[in-house]
C-alpha cells in the first residue's frame, strides 16, 4: 500500500502551508518524509533546498517539527529546562536560548511555570510546551502537524495566535501545518493543498479555493438519529454528495447536502420524511474549506469514508 | 533555525562544539534526575550492596582467601557501570522512542553517539554512587584490602576498560534502536550469563580457558581481571598478563567504536526506509 502518490508540491519561503486532510490521508507521512524521518521509496524531497535523503544534517540545522498531541522532556526537568535542553540539540547559544525561553514561556502562558517539573504538569500544559519546544531553534522551516490536537478552545487560540504572529513577525520563515481543523487552515494559511489516499486533489488559497466551487448550494440538517439509511438521498436527481456523523451533543446525525441548486432541497426534505427521518434543523451553508473538501474529497473531515448508517 | 544560530554551526569547529553542548545538556538531564529522585538512591545503594555481600559471606563460609571477598566487592562495583552501559545507555533509544520522544533526537543535527555519550556520562552520577557504596561497604563492613598504592594503575584500566564497554554499548543501542522490544527481551534473558560469562564474582580463568576467552569479548571481563590483578597479583588468577590488558582494551575501543558508527548510520537509514523509528510499541 502506497501512503503517497505522485505528491508534487513546492512550499513557498515565507509562507504558511496548510495540509488538510482525513485520518491516513497521507499528511503524517509527507511530514515525517520531509523531516527525514522516513525515506520516501521512490522521487525526491528538498527542504530549504537540502535533498532528505542525501543531505539530512543540512535539512535539520534548518527544521523543527512539533506533533500535536505529544509531549515532550522528562518528568523531573523543569519547563525552562526542558526549553534549555532542546535548545543545546541546534547549538543554540546559552544566551539566546535563555532569551528564547522566556519569550516562548510568556507567548504560550508558561511562565507562571517556569520552574515547575513537567511531572506536575497538566495535559494542556505539556502540549503546549511540546509547542514551545518546536520553536526554541528559531527553524526557517516548522513543521506543525495538528499543533492544537486535544488543546481546549482557548489553549488553540492562543497556539494560533502564535504561528500568526510567528508568521507575521518573521517573514522568511515558513510554516507546514497539518490540521483537521477547517477553521484552523482558513485562518493562518496562505495556501492550503487538500490531501486524500495520498494525492494532492486541489491546491490554492482558501479564497480561491471557494471560488472554483461550481454553482451548487450545501445545506446543513440535523435528523433524527432513528430511521432507515441515509444513502438513498443519493438517488434524487441534483444531489451532488452527501456525508453525515452523529453529532456529539445532541445524538442527532448532522447531515450535509450539497445540491445542484437550491429548489432539489424541497426533494430531498420529502425523502426524509419517507425515510423516518424528522428534521430538527436546516441551514444554508456559505462556501467554507469544509465544503471545498467534501467537494474534493465527497465526505467530510470527521466522517466515516463510506458505507457507513448514521 | 535562525541564521545566527546556524552561522555558528556551520563548521567543523562549532559542530564539535554543538555535539558537545548536547552531550552536556543531555547528561545534565541525567544528573539532575538523579538528584531529584531520592528514592533511587536506596534501590541503586543498598540493595546491590546486599547481593554483594551475599557472595562476600558465601566466600567467608568457606574459608575462601581474603583476596576472594576483594574480587566480589570491585565486582559488584564493575556491574554498576555494565548494567548503566545496558540500561542507562544501549536501551534507551527504544525507550524514547515508546515515549514518543525518539523522534525529537533524531531530527536534530547532532549525532546520535553525542546523545548516547551524554545519556552514559549523566548516568555515571548514580552509576558512581552505586559503585561508591559497595566499594566503601566492602572496605569498611567486611574489611576488604584494597592497597592504596595500585590504586592509580587499577584505575586507569578501569578507564580504558568504561571506554571500550560503553563504546560496545553504542553498538547495542543500534539494535534496540531498531528492534527495540526484542532485544530488550534478549538482554533481560542474557543478564545473568552475561554476569557468570563476566566473572563479576569470581576470577574468570575458574571457568577454563575456552570459555574465558569468549567471555573477553566483553570489555568487562577483561577490565576486572586485570584490575584484579592489578590489586592481588598472582592471587588474582589472572587469564592473561596484566600488560596485555591495555592495549586489547584500547584496540576494542577503537573496533567497537568505529562499528558503532556504522551500525548507528546503518540502522538508522534502516528504520527511516522500514518506517519504524516512530512507531511505538514495535
Amino acid at each position: 500500500m502506497r501512503a503517497l502518490q505522485g505528491v508534487d508540491l513546492e512550499v513557498h519561503r515565507g509562507e504558511c502551508f496548510g495540509l488538510l486532510g482525513p485520518n491516513g490521508a497521507g499528511k503524517s507521512t509527507l511530514i515525517k518524509i520531509l523531516t527525514t524521518l522516513l525515506l520516501p521509496t521512490s522521487g525526491r524531497a528538498l527542504v530549504v533546498g537540502y535533498d532528505v535523503a542525501t543531505e539530512p544534517f543540512q535539512v535539520r540545522r534548518r527544521i523543527n517539527l512539533v506533533s500535536g498531541g505529544d509531549s515532550s522532556g522528562y518528568g523531573v526537568l523543569t519547563v525552562r529546562e526542558t526549553l534549555h535542553l532542546f535548545s543545546q540539540f541546534y547549538g543554540v547559544p546559552g544566551p539566546v536560548a535563555r532569551r528564547r525561553e522566556e519569550e516562548l514561556m510568556e507567548i504560550t502562558g508558561l511562565r507562571d511555570k517556569a520552574d515547575a517539573r513537567l511531572s506536575g504538569l497538566s495535559t494542556g500544559m505539556k502540549q503546549k510546551l511540546n509547542f514551545a519546544r518546536g520553536f526554541m531553534s528559531d527553524p526557517e522551516v516548522i513543521f506543525l502537524d495538528e499543533p492544537t490536537l486535544g488543546l481546549d478552545v482557548e489553549a488553540s487560540r492562543d497556539v494560533r495566535a502564535f504561528i500568526a504572529r510567528w508568521v507575521r513577525e518573521r517573514p522568511e520563515r515558513t510554516v507546514l501545518l497539518t490540521t483537521h481543523y477547517m477553521m484552523e487552515a482558513d485562518e493562518l494559511c496562505g495556501r492550503v493543498a487538500i490531501i486524500d489516499h495520498g494525492r494532492i486533489l486541489a491546491l490554492d488559497t482558501p479564497s480561491a479555493l471557494k471560488r472554483t466551487l461550481p454553482e451548487e448550494a450545501a445545506f446543513e440538517f440535523q435528523v433524527s438519529a432513528t430511521g432507515q439509511d441515509l444513502e438513498p438521498l443519493l438517488e434524487i436527481t441534483g444531489v451532488r454528495s452527501i456525508s453525515h456523523h452523529a453529532h456529539p451533543g445532541t445524538g442527532a446525525v448532522e447531515l450535509k447536502v450539497v445540491v445542484q441548486e437550491d429548489d432539489v432541497i424541497g426533494e430531498v426534505l420529502g425523502r426524509l420524511k419517507g425515510l423516518d427521518r424528522s428534521v430538527l434543523h436546516l441551514t444554508k451553508m456559505e462556501p467554507t474549506l469544509e465544503t471545498v473538501f467534501i467537494h474534493h474529497v465527497g465526505r467530510g473531515l470527521t466522517d466515516e469514508e463510506a458505507g457507513n448508517g448514521a | 533555525m535562525a541564521p545566527e544560530d546556524a552561522a555558528r554551526s556551520s563548521g567543523l569547529g562549532q559542530r564539535l562544539r554543538m555535539n558537545l553542548a548536547a552531550v552536556y545538556a543531555r547528561a545534565s538531564v541525567r544528573v539532575k534526575a538523579s538528584f531529584r529522585e531520592r528514592s533511587w538512591l536506596l534501590g541503586e545503594t543498598l540493595f546491590p550492596f546486599l547481593a554483594m555481600s551475599a557472595f562476600v559471606l558465601v566466600y567467608r563460609g568457606l574459608r575462601a582467601p581474603r583476596e576472594y571477598e576483594g574480587f566480589v566487592v570491585l565486582g559488584g562495583a564493575m556491574i554498576a557501570y555494565w548494567n548503566n552501559v545496558i540500561w542507562g545507555m544501549a536501551s534507551q533509544f527504544f525507550w524514547e522512542r515508546e515515549q514518543g520522544q525518539l523522534q525529537l533526537y533524531l531530527i536534530t543535527p547532532v549525532s546520535r553517539m553525542s546523545i548516547l555519550l551524554g545519556m552514559a556520562l549523566g548516568g555515571m552520577a548514580m552509576t558512581t554512587t552505586r559503585a561508591a557504596a559497595i566499594l566503601t561497604g566492602g572496605i569498611l563492613l567486611f574489611h576488604v584490602s584494597l592497597p592504596l598504592e595500585r590504586a592509580l594503575p587499577a584505575f586507569g584500566l578501569f578507564l580504558l576498560t568504561l571506554g571500550a564497554a560503553y563504546s560496545l554499548g553504542m553498538i547495542l543501542s543500534s539494535l534496540f534502536l531498531l528492534w527495540g522490544r526484542e532485544v530488550w527481551h534478549t538482554a533481560t534473558i542474557l543478564q545473568e550469563p552475561v554476569y557468570l560469562l563476566s566473572g563479576f564474582y569470581f576470577p574468570v580463568s575458574a571457568m577454563g580457558v575456552g570459555i574465558a576467552i569468549v567471555g573477553s569479548i566483553l570489555p568487562v571481563t577483561l577490565g576486572l581481571d586485570g584490575i584484579r590483578q592489578v590489586f592481588y597479583g598472582p592471587a588474582a588468577h589472572g587469564l592473561l598478563p596484566v600488560r596485555w590488558i591495555p592495549p586489547i582494551q584500547i584496540a576494542l575501543t577503537a573496533i567497537f567504536l568505529f562499528v558503532s558508527a556504522v551500525s548507528l548510520r546503518y540502522m538508522e537509514n534502516l528504520g527511516k526506509q522500514e518506517g519504524r523509528l516512530t512507531v511505538r510499541g514495535d
